[in-house]
């Protein structure tokens, strides 16, 4: 059953992927992006990870992507007068990345293939949020300090004046 | 003072509860629960007058639909003149006169159409007519219908009222 | 019956009965709706719908409005993205419901010797499910207005994204000092949290422990259901419907749906996290409890009905709350709602967590 379920997100969720950067109109992009975000949620629940799994929802699908939507509603270019993509240096390099990314993902797989992760308890919210404030407190306030001055930075270059 | 010039109170600065909007907010509330409560509890606070089966008191000198009036022996009082006919701005009346089988009146409306759907409550007939045959008096307004044919009034219908 | 059997029947059944529950009370509230302004402004409100000439004070008026919107011409206007047109509706009636999930309707009952909880799934995320499902509703809106191919509707998917992405913010930090106060984020601990007494009178609920917090988010959560007096991504004067202007027939009436699934749902939240949700008042398991010291003794079966009755009038209430404040206060302007948002609410809200903080150190030293 669990298998049957991570194939079946996992073939969306790669699907998903491989639509949004294929798609020419930009918000059909953007929803099959939601629609891979939402596999890849499901897959951490498959792994117990129900924390990961809201945070990914709430912060990618929920935030992240309806930015992306807002944005492309403001410009809002119509579909006959998007640019032609004719640059073809970085398909060569897309077409060479991706085959080196399932290059490593196969060995990575041949190493873990069906393994059984760590126990149901380390995705809950108790314990995320224990590690957090205990043992990665460090990093997490860094991360925080890193988000304080990306908020800054946008405001000052909000109000400077051209 | 100069004349003409009226002073307005300029709005009060509110006060710091008023500005955070809480307690005027449920004040409000109160206010609609009142209004809901009373319209439950007694039907008289209701504006709402349920037509049709309930008609507004229209005023007396209301210009409402027509009517034609009749002659004692039931007979209608117009002698198929004109004068409405030709007063009329939006064209609305066509009459077709007959002779009038009663020797001591010339003619008599054959047809009398008045369209609905063209008039527009002037007066200028009840005006024009000459015999006091055709009057505004009834109070109503014309009731919508389903056809353009039903909404244009024949001397039948016009005697009725 | 066998184990898992029994396991899916109860499931079944559960999503069956809250569902209709939801559905039934949207179908009330519509009715509610018309009704209650009616009343409201000195009107009768409709009351012309019959069935055998039996009128019922306007209660078949829903059931018409139903059929009316299911034999009206499925039109797509020609500027219109087909597919995504056609897709916006679903995506706005869809999360409205997924929130239903995760609230707890009653205690724990014992049917044949099971124990079985009266919520869909106790998830251990809780709360934050239910953020991220009110946080995909503001698509349906932002591609119905994108997809219809029409400014008005394109204007009112911008407002209404925008004041979405800014309230979301305050919605989620205002429920902070709850997870704070009971320790938990996993709807029934936050309940079964709420059963205490505070200060020996008041019943432990939410909102006696954060009224600040309480407000926050009645405010926040009105700003994300699109209700007044924070409408305007609809406001008729500016944008005619706003973002279901080129909506007729039943799409029109699922964007209908969804907002008093809003509505209804987010009662239900409310009522969970700041009115105790299924406790009674001074109910304990055995009976009533009351502050002198008294005590009540009351039936097993008479005490689940009265919590489930409690839960049952607390929705509704906060239901009627969303009608009655559309019905009372005026439509905020678009810079005021912002600057509400921005400049008044996250402030608070983050003051609230501090304060928060600050009481519960004191107390545990």
């Amino acid at each position: 059953m669990e298998a049957v379920l991570f194939i079946l997100f996992g073939a969306i969720a790669v699907c998903g992927a491989i639509m949004v950067v294929t798609r020419k109109s930009p918000m059909a992009s953007a929803l099959y992006l939601i629609l891979t975000l939402f596999a890849v949620a499901a897959l951490f629940v498959l792994r117990q990870a129900h924390f990961l799994a809201a945070v990914q929802v709430i912060v990618y699908a929920g935030a992240v992507v309806v930015l992306f939507v807002f944005v492309i509603m403001l410009i809002n270019v119509p579909e006959d007068r998007l640019p032609v993509e004719r640059a073809t240096t970085t398909r060569v390099l897309g077409v060479l990345a991706a085959g080196i990314f399932i290059l490593e993902s196969a060995v990575l797989a041949r190493r873990f293939w069906m393994q059984k992760g760590p126990a149901a308890e380390v995705g809950t919210v108790e314990t995320v949020g224990r590690a957090l404030f205990t043992d990665y407190l460090l990093a997490f306030e860094i991360t925080s300090v890193l988000l304080l001055a990306a908020v800054i930075g946008a405001i000052a270059l909000a109000k400077r004046k051209t | 003072m100069t004349i003409g010039v009226i002073k307005v109170a300029r709005p009060r600065k509110m006060s710091f509860p008023e500005s955070l909007y809480l307690v005027e907010i449920v004040k409000g509330l109160g206010v609609t629960m009142g209004h809901m409560l009373s319209n439950i509890v007694r039907q008289e606070g209701i504006k709402t007058i349920e037509y049709p089966e309930v008609r507004r008191e229209m005023p007396p000198r209301f210009r409402g639909r027509h009517r034609l009036m009749k002659r004692e022996d039931g007979t209608p009082r117009c002698v198929a003149c004109y004068c409405c006919a030709t007063a009329c701005p939006a064209k609305c009346i066509t009459i077709v006169a007959g002779e009038s089988p009663d020797p001591g009146v010339e003619k008599y409306p054959v047809r009398f159409d008045i369209d609905m759907l063209r008039c527009v409550f002037c007066g200028m007939c009840v005006e024009a007519c000459p015999c006091d045959a055709i009057r505004m008096d009834t109070g109503w307004f014309t009731p919508p219908d389903d056809t353009r044919e039903k909404l244009i009034f024949t001397i039948d219908t016009l005697l009725e009222k | 019956m066998t184990g898992p059997l029994f396991d899916i029947a109860v499931a079944v059944a559960r999503i069956a009965v809250f569902f209709a529950f939801c559905f039934g009370l949207v179908v009330v509230m519509t009715w509610v709706e018309r009704k209650g302004a009616a009343y409201i402004q000195d009107r009768r409100g409709p009351n012309r719908a019959d069935i055998f000439g039996i009128r019922a004070w306007g209660l078949f008026h829903p059931l018409a409005d139903a059929l009316k919107f299911l034999f009206k011409e499925d039109f797509i206007p020609d500027n219109a993205h087909r597919l995504f047109y056609q897709m916006a509706p679903m995506f706005s009636l869809a999360p409205a419901i997924l929130g239903i999930a995760v609230i707890p309707f009653g205690p724990d009952v014992t049917v044949m010797g099971r124990r079985i909880a009266l919520q869909i799934a106790d998830l251990n995320v809780g709360i934050l499910y239910l953020f991220a499902v009110s946080g995909m509703t503001v698509y349906g809106v932002v591609l119905a207005g994108w997809a219809s191919g029409s400014k008005y509707p394109l204007l009112g998917g911008l407002r209404s994204s925008a004041q979405m992405l800014s309230y979301e913010v305050s919605m989620g930090l205002s429920l902070i000092g709850i997870f704070m106060v009971f320790e938990s984020v996993r709807m029934s601990q936050i309940v079964t949290g709420q059963g205490g007494l505070l200060f020996g009178v008041l019943p432990k609920w939410g909102v006696f422990v954060q009224p600040l917090g309480f407000i926050l988010f009645l405010v926040a959560q009105y700003a994300e259901a699109n209700r007044t007096p924070f409408d305007l991504p609809e406001g008729e004067s500016e944008l005619v419907a706003g973002y279901h202007t080129e909506y007729a027939s039943f799409k029109f009436s699922m964007f209908m749906m969804a907002e008093y699934l809003h509505m209804v749902v987010g009662a239900a939240v409310v009522a969970t996290l700041f009115f105790g949700g299924w406790q009674f008042p001074y109910l304990g398991d055995a009976g009533f409890l009351l502050p002198g010291g008294s005590t009540v003794a009351v039936p097993p079966a008479l005490v689940l009905l009265l919590r489930i009755g409690a839960f049952v009038s607390k929705v509704l209430f906060f239901a009627w709350l969303y009608v009655w404040i559309r019905w009372t206060i005026p439509r905020l302007r678009y810079d005021q709602v912002m600057r509400l948002g921005w400049k008044v609410m996250l402030p608070l809200s983050l003051l609230n967590i501090f304060a928060t903080g600050l009481i519960l150190l004191l107390l545990n030293k």
